[in-house]
């Protein structure tokens, strides 16, 4: 089946290979940081960790996202997602690729990373995760490829991969759950010591991941002979409406819990977003940014006319998947270390190679996305055009 | 009917409380010492449990014995010097001022000989330690039979994630290569290479020979005194028992084991009026 993926067009391989060029930037900058360390990233001793760290935690996001197509599909028997869902499965692929990579880069020692599992410790949240996400990771390739190669021979998918399916749906929201877990448990952190977080994470997963995956049917629509059809749009549509929703009202609880309770080691990492402290106010315009998207997302996505038009529901869409990007993969992970427990108030940029690194390790993603599509798409005949 | 789902209840209970890493919840509900911070009358295990006693009062506000002790122990452990860097930093034991160290206590009409008093820091080898909690590789891990806070620098993955977990800052991660940092190598202590984490280690390669730890060694008249808390009759155990000692974010339920003495209860009951510290007196038996 994998040689669909090396077969293709002029505007597939010029595509392609754009991606290879960035991935190969990435790997150059890679490279370097093993010989010279970390020290060519914007991290220090008090914010320890930075970009990397909160491209996986907002990738798994988009990785459990996968479950909003996969439940109604399977579960419910919804049928207008019946072209969709295998679409959500293989970016769950993709993104949980990206998840690892980034976690990858982001080690002192990744020729030790085996360490996790030679030396498995079940009283680390991060062990937890990588067990989940190593097992997310098997499942959708597991389920992908067997109802696609059923299909292929137009045979039915064979009995034993329901309890696999149903088995996923569970597993989606654990990972994402135990990646709320890593932040969420520890008394040294304020900012993260939350019990929304979980309840949180899922909300933007499901409204950042589905928003992508529409933008992506889109542009699947566009290049071949593929239609995700009119009623899975709109549904999808739907769900991105109620789990911003629910998002923003989890955003919220939050702050009202740390401002009206007013304890200075709550109030003061809010601060350090919205206002910036002692002058240091690098996230400020990123987050007011991040509050207007997430405000015009909801006015075109309440409003069933918008929702309903196309080009509004993919503004709708970029602002959801911009605004929630900030919030989780900007925001969340730096503000948690500033100001330290110590009170410093300390400045973090990702630099130009550590963005390279994560351009580099984004394009691996689109790069594994666009092969499994059109592997999928080969499979279903939507590519005959010449 | 009902026995089933009960049994049902049980099981998906015990898989929650599994998944959730089941070990550090157990430990969490069945330890009465979380709750209510006590000393255990008993040494848990009969083992030993190292800790320091910073006498504040011993200090001096100039930061030249603090400076002794540090330059003491990073010489010692192969400690290197960014000097001004302050992104590459390393550093074992370090000094901040004393409103800054007990940050949580926002003191604020604070004894004036107190006030920007340079105080040491240092990892405080927690009894109930988060870092080791967190590691994903037990690449650092709590030595049961005397409390110490231990680093395996060969097994670290330099995920960070200890880091993250201390609340004190004791730890720090080696961003470059430290070696070309080292003013003098010393040959019987090991160099780290870039890309793992570090911190203090109560000397344990000193103890082991004999000796103490070598901010200790570089005071001159107990300024900082090192033992054994279940051994009633050590020294560490005399001076918490005679003077009013604090310790770094005791809320937090980490159990921190260096105690800062900031004054002493006698003097107190000789310039306060009885009526304000009753039993104050009563400290002069023990
Ligand atoms: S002070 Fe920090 S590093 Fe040391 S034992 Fe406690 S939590 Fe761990
Ligand atoms: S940095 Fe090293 S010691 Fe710290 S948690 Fe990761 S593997 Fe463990």
């Amino acid at each position: 089946m994998f040689e669909k993926a090396l077969s293709g067009g002029r505007r597939y391989w010029a595509w392609m290979v754009s991606l290879l060029v960035v991935i190969g930037v990435g790997a150059a900058c890679w490279y370097w940081q093993l010989s010279e360390g970390l020290t060519i990233t914007g991290l220090s001793r008090d914010v320890v960790w930075g970009f990397y760290i909160a491209q996986f935690t907002f990738l798994v996001g988009v990785a459990a996202s996968a479950v909003m197509v996969v439940l109604p599909y399977y579960l419910h028997d919804y049928r207008a997602f019946g072209k969709i869902t295998i679409l959500g499965e293989l970016l769950a692929i993709a993104a949980v690729i990206m998840c690892m990579l980034f976690i990858f880069v982001d080690m002192g020692m990744p020729a030790r990373i085996l360490n996790i599992f030679l030396h498995p410790t079940p009283s680390s949240m991060m062990f937890w995760d990588a067990v989940a996400l190593g097992g997310y990771l098997l499942l959708n390739i597991v389920i992908s490829r067997v109802t696609l190669g059923a299909e292929r021979r137009g045979d039915p998918p064979p009995a034993w991969i329901t309890p696999v399916i149903v088995l996923s749906i569970p597993w989606a929201i654990s990972i994402h759950t135990v990646t709320a877990f890593l932040y969420a448990g520890l008394a040294a952190r304020p900012f993260w010591l939350t019990a929304i977080m979980a309840p949180r994470f899922l909300a933007s997963a499901f409204a950042s991941g589905p928003a992508l995956l529409i933008l992506l049917a889109l542009v699947v629509r566009r290049v071949s002979d593929f239609d995700p059809g009119r009623q899975a749009i709109r549904a999808l549509a739907t769900i991105v409406t109620y789990a911003m929703v629910a998002n923003v009202f989890f955003v919220a609880v939050e702050l009202y819990t740390a401002l009206y309770s007013g304890i200075p080691e709550h109030v003061s990492h809010f601060a350090y977003l919205f206002m910036g402290l002692d002058g240091e106010a690098t996230l400020a315009p990123w987050m007011w940014a991040s509050a207007v998207l997430a405000v015009v997302a909801l006015v075109l996505l309440l409003n069933p006319g918008s929702r309903s038009s196309e080009t509004s529901l993919v503004v709708a869409c970029v602002a959801v998947f911009a605004s929630l990007w900030i919030d989780k993969g900007l925001g969340m992970v730096v503000a948690g270390f500033v100001p330290s427990p110590l009170g410093r108030v300390v400045h973090y940029s990702p630099t130009a190679p550590e963005l390279a690194i994560g351009l580099g390790i984004w394009a691996a993603g689109l790069l594994v996305v666009t092969g499994l599509f059109k592997i999928a798409l080969e499979v279903r005949g939507h590519l005959r055009r010449p | 009917m009902d026995a089933s789902r009960r049994g049902f209840l049980t099981i998906a209970g015990l898989s929650l409380v599994g998944a959730a890493g089941g070990s550090t919840l157990i430990a969490a509900i069945g330890e009465p010492g979380t709750a209510v911070e006590s000393l255990p009358a008993e040494p848990p295990g009969g083992g030993r449990r190292l800790a320091m006693v910073i006498d504040l009062r011993k200090f001096g506000h100039d930061g030249e014995l603090v400076e002794r002790c540090i330059r003491a122990c990073h010489r010692a452990h192969n400690v290197p010097d960014f000097g001004a860097d302050r992104k590459n930093e390393i550093k074992w034991i370090w000094a901040e001022d004393f409103e800054s160290t007990f940050r949580d206590e926002e003191f604020r009409y604070l004894r004036r000989d107190l006030q920007g008093k340079p105080t040491l820091l240092l990892c405080n080898h927690c009894d109930n330690p988060p870092c080791t909690r967190v590691c994903p590789t037990k690449a650092t891990w709590r030595r049961p039979a005397d409390g110490i806070v231990m680093m395996d620098w060969h097994r670290c993955i330099g995920c960070r994630y200890c880091i993250v977990a201390c609340p004190y800052g004791s730890r720090s991660f080696n961003w470059t290569d430290p070696r070309p940092h080292l003013e003098s190598p010393q040959a019987d202590f090991p160099t780290r290479t870039r890309g793992v984490v570090e911190k203090c280690t109560f000397c344990e390669e000193l103890l082991a020979r004999g000796g103490q730890p070598a901010c200790v060694e570089a005071c001159a008249d107990d300024e900082i005194v090192f033992g054994d808390l279940n051994d009633p009759g050590s020294k560490v155990r005399r001076l918490l028992a005679e003077h009013l000692a604090i310790r770094r974010q005791p809320g937090l339920g980490t159990r921190p084991e260096v105690y800062y003495i900031v004054e002493d209860p006698r003097t107190l009951a000789e310039t306060a009026p009885a009526a304000v510290v009753p039993g104050a007196a009563e400290n002069d038996h023990v």
